[in-house]
């Protein structure tokens, strides 16, 4: 074995491309948190008053929450107060009105991470809303989804132009109260893409968000609302990244999704935060509730992640299978190297009679990190003639790595279905050899083997992303071989 | 071409191999045989650089250039070619998409230019029915699900492709029937050129029934203990390992 993990060594000590740090002036708040913060944070953003109060209730609330400590990660204590809740590239002025008006270095700096914001120079048929720290900087084709009805913005700008839909739908799937995480998130968040789809719509173009920290000993709390109304079908996509810094910075976002009658969203994400360097030292603390209620007859909810960054990962994208026959799916890919930490999975909540869902989970462990796939399955007493199908795998690619797997079941029906398949596996000297002795380099070997395993999840991914996907993979396993 | 000199080589702390010497020339065919545990299969896998295997003293040169210090896929680059005993299974990797790799690897090391996906298809799918493998199997993960004479006849289109210069095959001719034999053998005869050597390590004399070596060589101990013409294969078919003062069984 020992020859495969010096390969794999080598492959994973590649360097993080997206670790430059944008210089640009900006607001930022003085770190520390407290109900004066909140109003001004409030204040800032011009806050209809039920958004106010809204948030208040929530950080009232998460004040005496505690933080959940049964993940499989260990990490020091966070001290809330030394984080800045808030921090915005300075504008001449109010909000841009047009992407011509959006300081140029942001604009090089969305280029320079392979996010045109340029409409013309945009990736075809992909429409992107750009969230730059705790701000929304720029949303592209917002005019052509208009035509077909459908509202892309960010969710600060969805609270002055839709507070119909922000006071109905907000917090309706993750109440403030939900949990640790997702309480911090409600008082503080401070923007985040929202996404409305009318009755019968089939949204023309691929959405996505592209999210990005830049300010130091700054928390980015993004919130992110989608809303499927009956017979409509949205694809959305979301990527994230953060320069190299030596300190933890926390991301904490909350992620609601909504679907009513046959209604389908896809929701993918391809998360590579700064995973820190290989001590160990720095990176992002991402500490992510998202859910999706299918509320719907015949819904579907789909869920997809690419995980290869971050130093700390707790989130389990979830699917709340309340209307009959409605679908919850789960595919993910999360790879973990060096010293980082990833405890994801799903829960997928069968309430509806012939509800079902599919978990696909690859995990892949290589240097010194801990991967592990939690998941909960649940079936309650109307969920006659539900099923599930689980399938997690995980692969280990040297012999420092850890994988592990906890699968919770909960059945209140007798009537529910269950299938659990779950297998671990490494990356084989023999496999290496086989390729090494076909002329293929041991970089490119342990790349392809992995991405082999992942292929599954990987075919669900709208097919702009699927290719970046597989490069990213092999980025964050540069150094891995050995 | 190739030029063995007293090579010892050792797995775990024991020695497997005690001093082989061998010449290849280019064009030759030449077999392996002996008993189970007399060290063929480390010998091919040494040649291949599997670093499982320990060189504690010799050499060996292809063209002039000493092999030993070559990593395992630059002796591939080179033209080093392992069929294997037993191919090893890589879950969703399409054989294609591996076969176009490794093809891309070597034209890349020789500064030639990348075969696209369209071409090598071309090429792969007409290889493949030269070794009786549908073209379906392309599209299959590598060796995954394959038949043991699947495998094998894998093991010979990768061969036909990647066109080394130093072809080793090891027991490919092992758990085949008589028709899957027949193709592997005639795989093999289609490698057969002026500028390549073949080398089969090799239980059973059936396979040079159908291929027909320039030399026979007998490896018993870690040593080859007799070389000889085609006809040294019949005549351990007929009287066994015994008279050449090996014992099988101890061997084995």
């Amino acid at each position: 074995m020992a020859n495969t993990d010096k390969q794999v060594n080598e492959l994973i000590k590649r360097e993080y491309e997206h670790g430059f740090v944008t210089e640009i002036e900006a607001d930022t708040f003085e770190p520390g948190l407290n109900e004066e913060v909140i109003r001004r944070l409030s204040a800032i953003k011009n806050e209809p008053e039920f958004m106010l109060e809204w948030r208040l209730k929530a950080f009232r609330k998460w004040l005496e929450m505690d933080e959940p400590e049964w993940a499989h990660v260990h990490y020091p204590k966070i001290d809330y107060q030394s984080i800045s809740y808030y921090s915005a590239p300075k504008r001449p002025e109010d909000m841009p009105q047009s992407l011509d008006e959006v300081d140029p270095e942001l604009l090089r700096t969305y280029e320079k991470l392979g996010i045109p914001l340029h409409e013309r120079a945009a990736l075809a048929g992909v429409a992107v809303d750009a969230v730059f720290d705790s701000v929304s900087v720029a949303t592209t084709f917002k005019e052509p989804l208009a035509k077909a009805g459908v509202i892309f913005c960010s969710i600060s700008e969805a609270v002055q132009e839709h507070p119909e839909l922000i006071k109905k739908y907000l917090g309706s799937v993750v109440p403030a109260g939900d949990n640790f995480y997702a309480g911090l998130n409600a008082a503080t968040f401070s923007d985040g893409t929202f996404v409305y789809v009318p009755k019968g719509v089939r949204c023309p173009m691929e959405l996505s968000t592209y999210f990005r920290i830049n300010a130091a000993n700054t928390g980015q709390f993004e919130r992110t609302l989608i809303i499927a109304e009956a017979g409509s079908y949205v694809s959305y996509l979301e990527g994230c990244t953060a320069p190299m810094r030596d300190e933890n910075q926390l991301h904490a976002a909350v992620v609601e999704l909504v679907a009513m009658d046959d209604a389908q969203i896809k929701y993918s994400t391809v998360q590579n935060w700064y995973p820190g360097d290989e001590n160990g030292k720095g990176g992002i603390y991402n500490f992510v509730t998202k859910r999706g209620a299918a509320i719907g007859k015949n819904s579907k909810i789909s869920w997809t992640q690419v995980e290869t960054g971050s130093a700390i990962t707790w989130k389990y994208p979830s699917c709340i299978l309340r209307g009959e026959n409605s679908v919850g799916e789960f595919y993910s890919v999360a790879l973990t190297n060096n010293y980082q930490q990833a405890d994801t999975g799903t829960k997928m909540i069968h309430l509806g009679k012939n509800t079902s869902s599919t978990i696909i989970s690859k995990g892949i462990s290589a240097g010194h990190s801990s991967n592990a796939y939690r998941g909960l399955v649940k079936f309650g007493p109307g969920a006659e003639g539900a099923r599930n199908f689980t399938q997690c795998d995980s692969l280990l690619i040297g012999d420092r790595s850890a994988a592990h797997t906890f699968p919770y079941i909960e059945s209140k029906n007798k009537g529910a279905i269950l299938e659990h398949e779950a297998t671990t596996s490494k990356v084989s000297d023999e496999q290496m050899f086989l390729c090494r002795q076909r002329g293929i380099d041991p970089e490119q070997a342990v790349s392809m083997i992995v991405n082999g395993f992942c292929k599954e999840v990987f075919k669900e991914l709208p097919m702009e992303f699927a290719v970046e996907a597989g490069k990213l993979l092999e980025v964050s396993l540069e150094g891995s071989v050995g | 071409m190739l030029s063995i000199k007293n090579l010892h080589a050792s797995v775990e702390g024991k020695e497997i191999l005690k001093g082989i010497n061998l010449e290849i020339k280019a064009g030759e065919i030449h077999a392996i045989m002996g008993p189970n545990g007399s060290g063929k299969s480390t010998l091919s896998q040494v040649l291949a650089g599997n670093e499982a295997f320990e060189v504690t003293d010799g050499e060996v040169l292809m063209d002039g250039n000493n092999l030993l210090d070559l990593a395992t896929e630059e002796r591939a680059r080179e033209g080093v070619f392992l069929a294997f005993q037993y191919p090893v299974e890589i879950p969703g990797v399409s054989n294609m998409q591996f076969l176009r790799t490794a093809v891309n690897a070597l034209r890349h090391h020789r500064g030639e230019d990348e075969m696209n996906a369209a071409e090598f298809m071309k090429l792969a799918r007409e290889t493949s029915k030269q070794v009786d493998l549908d073209p379906s199997f392309l599209k299959r993960g590598v060796n995954e699900g394959f038949s043991g004479g699947e495998k094998k006849r894998n093991e010979i289109l990768q061969a036909l492709l990647l066109k080394p210069r130093l072809a080793i095959l090891d027991e490919t001719d092992s758990g085949l029937d008589i028709d899957a034999l027949k193709v592997v053998a005639d795989g093999v005869n289609a490698l057969k050129s002026e500028d390549r050597a073949v080398l089969m390590v090799t239980h059973y004399q059936r396979l040079l029934n159908h291929i027909v070596p320039d030399y026979v060589h007998v490896l018993a101990d870690g040593r080859i203990v007799k070389s000889g013409g085609p006809e040294l294969a019949f005549e351990l078919e007929e009287r066994g390992y015994g008279w050449l003062g090996i014992n099988e069984a101890v061997a084995s």
